[in-house]
């Protein structure tokens, strides 16, 4: 793989819950024409503060400007690029399979290796819901294919730093801009 | 005290210092007009709405001094989008200037109701902020705001969308004590060890050279940049916006640099080993190729947004902050700098381009565009006066040939390079200082882009003398198509009215200049006559602005001006 080349990039920002802040994050993806791989947006602690993780394959160059440039909207109280950072990362998925009676013992037990759980269960599928870390979801689906596929959703990534030192910096001060060299 | 959103709308304005508005009425606007018949502001009723933003822009950078901010108004719809084209020139050079928009009501938002157009969603790329008003009680709040986010940190236009029942419905004045905006925190003052290390890079520098940007006037550190540069002995090089920040007189400075700029000051960037950039941004217009760009230099990189440090070249130290502030802790920790072989060097550079200069060139024929702008300073230089320009060659030649002593006196259109700002915008310095006289010179393509704009200028009489550089042209690109094409011409020929006669037409006074003498006649007859002059210079129709770095070449590899005999001036 090219070193200097894009790979996936892990942002977490934590905004101000108000409405059109997603389209302003996003504009600034879409206007540079990267490719979003997920954005995740959920409340946190504090009711006017959201937080959104967003994937995007990336230069680590331009994952700087990237995060220079979201935290320099009005909106955006903090953001980390988490990519290179000890960093729990999960994400959820639901998969539908096709499940005739026969199969059906083997799709469960595949599950349990997983800890996966069994959600929903229909004469003619199951549908397994899945938490984990990403490359785990993966595999999953993966194992899943050939008894066939018939609906997945994931939820993207959500992240969260290790430890008690990283994490949304309260408040910056007066000079709190981020250190960019 | 309860009063509608209108009252609410004004009341907070004028406790911002609003003096001057520029703007054009409409529906989903009526009773913000109807409100303001009793606020003690000017209104200046321009022909379009475009001509309204580039005034407010105009009005904001003559008073960048005093951070000032411009507003521009306008109805939903077409009103609105018609503010575009402003708004983005506004963006691109950081200009403070707040535009407040009409909107349909509250509960008709997303149902194409009449003149309703998603204003916030399409400016959303071209501002700094924008606010959807939707009740009249968050109008002093939003003002308040708005105004804050245009002026500080890295200034910029900020939208203003107020729906019309917001308008129209009552609320309680109530005005916030402080701003509160926790995602807003602009950088101040730089941290101590990145002075450290900016110190070191350059006592260890032997041919520094100053970049001087547009950041240097916002910051009003024309004196620090001064003390610096004559603390280390060091050339300054400024980008077209940049320009006054260092008297084109003063024996260190370099001029424009970039892709029209001098010989001597693009080799001196190629060749330094210390690039000191105080708040410019390295576009591409100055850089030309990246890869090649100043290749032996360290650069330390002196912004208040940090969205710009290593976006185009990497900084080796970045101190973020105030340039002002950033620049009194960084002289103390420098020692003098007495770089003489570095000057003999630009010295010699100097000289050669000094043999190519078309001002010693005393060529019979036809007006020149260049000699004449340089005239047109002679005749005006030292006294009270202000220059809006358009987009194209007359641009660069103003750029190039218009000496600047003071700062703020040059009103351009640099980073969207937008025809026809030059007459708006002229107009709008004009209410920042009528006192002094503005000169707008503007191509005759431009020109015709905005020249309504006469009318405004007759309406609310402004001293504003328009120059029309008039060679025929789109000049700019037929100096492309010519050297790039193979001279293929492509829609760049234009049959032009009679300016003269359409300047009566408007009871403008106007004169046709077709000789280089005629010059300090035309200018004293443009003083004659109070209240806007234009003047027509007819000039040489296929002249070329050089020195030119065609894009995407290497700074020093550019077209130069031709080498003839030096006859007289
Ligand atoms: C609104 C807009 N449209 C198109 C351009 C592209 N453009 C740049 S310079 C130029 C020619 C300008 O002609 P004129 O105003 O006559 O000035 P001149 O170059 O002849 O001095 C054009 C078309 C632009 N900068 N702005
Ligand atoms: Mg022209």
């Amino acid at each position: 793989m090219n070193p200097n080349g894009p790979r996936p990039h892990i942002f977490i920002a934590w905004v101000e819950n108000k409405p059109g802040v997603l389209n302003r994050v996003a504009s600034l993806f879409r206007r540079r024409n990267y490719n979003i791989h997920s954005l995740n947006v959920g409340t946190t602690q504090d009711p006017r503060v959201s937080r959104m993780t967003i994937v995007v394959d990336i230069e680590d160059e331009k994952a700087h400007l990237i995060e220079a440039n979201l935290y320099k909207l009005v909106n955006v109280l903090d953001v980390q690029d988490v990519t290179d950072r000890p960093a729990v990362v999960r994400e959820l998925a639901l998969i539908k399979v096709k499940a005739p009676p026969g199969q059906r013992t083997e799709i469960i037990n595949l599950a349990a290796v997983y800890r996966a759980n069994i959600v929903d269960v229909s004469p003619e599928t199951v549908t397994v819901e899945i938490t984990g870390a990403p490359e785990k979801v993966d595999s999953l689906i993966d194992l899943l294919r050939p008894a066939g596929l018939v609906e997945v959703v994931r939820t993207g990534h959500v992240a969260m730093t290790r430890g008690m030192a990283a994490g949304h910096r309260h408040l910056p001060g007066a000079n709190g801009h981020r250190p960019t060299v | 005290m309860k009063m509608s959103g209108a009252r609410l709308l004004w009341e907070a304005l004028i406790r911002e210092g609003v003096e001057v508005v520029f703007g054009y009425p409409g529906g989903a606007i009526m009773p913000v007009y109807d409100a303001m018949l009793d606020y003690p502001v000017k209104h200046v009723l321009t022909r379009h709405e475009q001509a309204a933003g580039h005034a407010a822009d105009g009005y904001a950078r003559a008073l960048r001094h005093r951070r000032k901010v411009g507003v521009a108004m306008a109805t939903s719809g077409p009103g609105a989008t018609n503010l575009t084209t402003a708004i983005a020139t506004a963006r691109m050079d950081s200009s403070p200037v707040v535009f407040i928009t009409g909107q349909v009501s509250a509960s008709l938002l997303g149902s194409d109701a009449f003149q309703e157009t998603d204003i916030t969603g399409i400016t959303l790329p071209i501002t700094k902020h924008n606010y959807l008003v939707t009740r009249a009680e968050d109008i002093p709040r939003v003002v308040r705001e708005a105004f804050h986010i245009a002026r500080t940190g890295r200034p910029g236009p900020v939208v203003i969308d107020l729906c019309k029942n917001a308008q129209i419905e009552e609320a309680e004045w109530s005005w916030p004590e402080r701003v509160d905006l926790p995602g807003y925190h602009p950088p101040e003052k730089a941290d101590p060890q990145d002075l450290e290390r900016a110190a070191r890079l350059i006592a260890e520098a032997e041919r520094p050279v100053i970049l001087a940007g547009q950041g240097v006037l916002m910051s009003g550190a024309m004196e620090e940049l001064r003390q610096l540069a004559e603390k280390l002995q060091a050339p300054v090089a400024m980008t077209l916006l940049g320009l006054g920040v260092l008297p084109a007189s003063h024996p260190l400075s370099l001029g424009m640099m970039g892709m029209h700029g001098e010989y001597y000051t693009n080799m001196a960037i190629q060749h330094a080993d210390l690039l000191i950039a105080l708040g410019m941004r390295f576009d591409d217009r100055v850089t030309g190729k990246l890869e090649t760009y100043a290749p032996h230099a360290k650069v330390i990189h002196v912004e208040i947004d940090p969205a710009e440090i290593h976006k185009n070249v990497r900084a080796d130290v970045a101190l973020l902050g105030d340039l002002k502030a950033v620049l009194q802790d960084l002289i103390p920790l420098v020692e003098p700098k007495q770089p003489e072989d570095w000057w003999d060097q630009i010295e010699s550079w100097k000289a050669d381009t000094r043999r190519r200069d078309i001002l010693y060139r005393n060529q019979p024929g036809p007006l020149r565009a260049a000699q004449a702008i340089h005239d047109l300073w002679k005749a005006t230089a030292g006294q009270e006066v202000i220059i809006a320009t358009g987009v194209g060659q007359h641009q660069m030649w103003t750029a190039q040939y218009y000496k600047l002593e003071q700062p703020y006196r040059l009103i351009t259109s640099g980073g969207l390079g937008t025809m026809g700002f030059g007459l708006p915008a002229g107009i709008g310095a004009w209410f920042a200082h009528p006192e002094k006289e503005v000169w707008v010179i503007e191509g005759d393509g431009g020109f015709q882009m905005t020249q309504a704009e006469l009318a405004t200028a007759v309406q609310e009489g402004a001293n504003v003398k328009v120059v029309i550089v008039n060679n025929n042209y789109l000049g700019m690109v037929r100096q492309w198509q010519e050297l790039f094409y193979e001279k293929r011409y492509s829609a760049v020929l234009m049959h032009n009215p009679d300016f003269v006669q359409l300047a009566k037409a408007y009871g403008i006074p106007a004169m046709r200049v077709t000789e280089r003498g005629q010059i300090p006649q035309a200018v004293a007859f443009a003083r004659e006559h109070p209240g806007p002059v234009v003047l027509e210079f007819v000039v040489e129709q296929e002249e070329h602005v050089f020195p030119m770095v065609p894009s995407g070449v290497s700074l020093h590899e550019m077209i130069r001006r031709p080498a003839g005999e030096v006859v007289s001036r």
